[in-house]
């Protein structure tokens, strides 16, 4: 059981470490907007399995309404986060950013 | 008067299950069920319209989330074809921070989708899954906005830029 938790937060780390790191190496906020959603998502699911499992696992009112609360947690992330970098992207575009290096622009000839 | 209690009782089952575990009466203590129900009541009458939405003719009816196929077919999409492709579209971001190879654009697809729920789901879908992110949606004609990271079509269908997900939005929302 202890493993199987190592195994998890190990995944969501590994996996908001490289939303981290996409920051760096991405010219762009849509761009950047990517791998910021993309990763820390799925690096969030997964801690928060670990959380969950930890959760059940040491039993005892505490923990089970810990476990409880991070599964609400994991639904409420899951809707906010796509939503809110929707948000970025489309305030960015509102207020004149061009996408940098972009190939095409349908957004560009509706205006 | 009917949205105002469904929405209130959905609350109040959102507040037992946060409460588990909290004292004796069942699972819950009195103060927690006492405070639950008051709690329920105004979140039900603040929200009223937003669960359930007036019925107009031509559209879905307002109350088809409720249906438990749908739920469960929703948790279908989720475990199954959605987690998938959110896997992949980290292993894709990964391979893209590595070797810097990108080739974003804005494309337009249409999505055919009517409802607000409908492209809510697939707007959402779309973000997280690969090289894809919503940036913009045409509320009158449902022309979705699409920032594609590595274009390789700048005439691309709905298929070849989000493959099922908008048929799985309409069998979910519509």
């Amino acid at each position: 059981m202890r493993f199987l938790i190592y195994v998890l937060v190990g995944i969501g780390i590994a996996a908001n470490g490289l939303g981290a790191f996409s920051l760096l190496r991405f010219p762009d906020v849509y761009t950047r907007l990517h791998g910021a959603t993309k990763c820390t998502t799925f690096g969030s699911i997964f801690t928060t399995l670990g959380v969950i499992v930890y959760g059940f696992a040491r039993g005892g009112p505490a923990y089970q309404t810990l476990a409880v609360h991070a599964l609400i947690a994991l639904v409420a992330l899951l809707i906010t986060n796509p939503t809110g970098s929707h948000a970025i992207a489309r305030a960015a575009y509102r207020s004149g950013v061009k996408p940098k290096g972009a190939v095409v622009d349908r957004l560009e000839e509706r205006r | 008067m009917l949205a105002f209690s469904m929405t209130s009782v959905i609350a109040f089952a959102m507040y037992l299950v946060l409460t588990l575990f909290s004292g004796n009466v069942g699972l819950w203590s009195v103060e927690e069920l006492i405070a639950g129900a008051v709690l329920a009541l105004v979140a039900g009458w603040v929200s009223r319209r937003v669960l359930v939405g007036e019925h107009e003719r031509g559209t879905p009816s307002p109350w088809r989330m409720l249906n438990p196929l749908r739920l469960l077919l929703f948790s279908a999409y989720f475990v199954g074809p959605f987690f998938v492709a959110l896997a992949r579209a980290n292993v894709d971001v990964a391979y893209r921070i590595v070797t810097g190879r990108i080739r974003p654009g804005i494309v337009k697809f249409q999505s055919g989708l009517k409802t607000d729920l409908g492209r809510t789901l697939l707007a959402n879908s779309i973000t997280l899954t690969p090289g894809t992110l919503s940036v913009d949606v045409d509320d009158e004609t449902g022309d979705f906005y699409v920032h594609w990271i590595n274009v390789t079509d700048p005439e691309a269908s709905a298929e070849a830029i989000c493959g099922s997900f908008p048929a799985w939005a309409r069998r979910i929302a519509e």
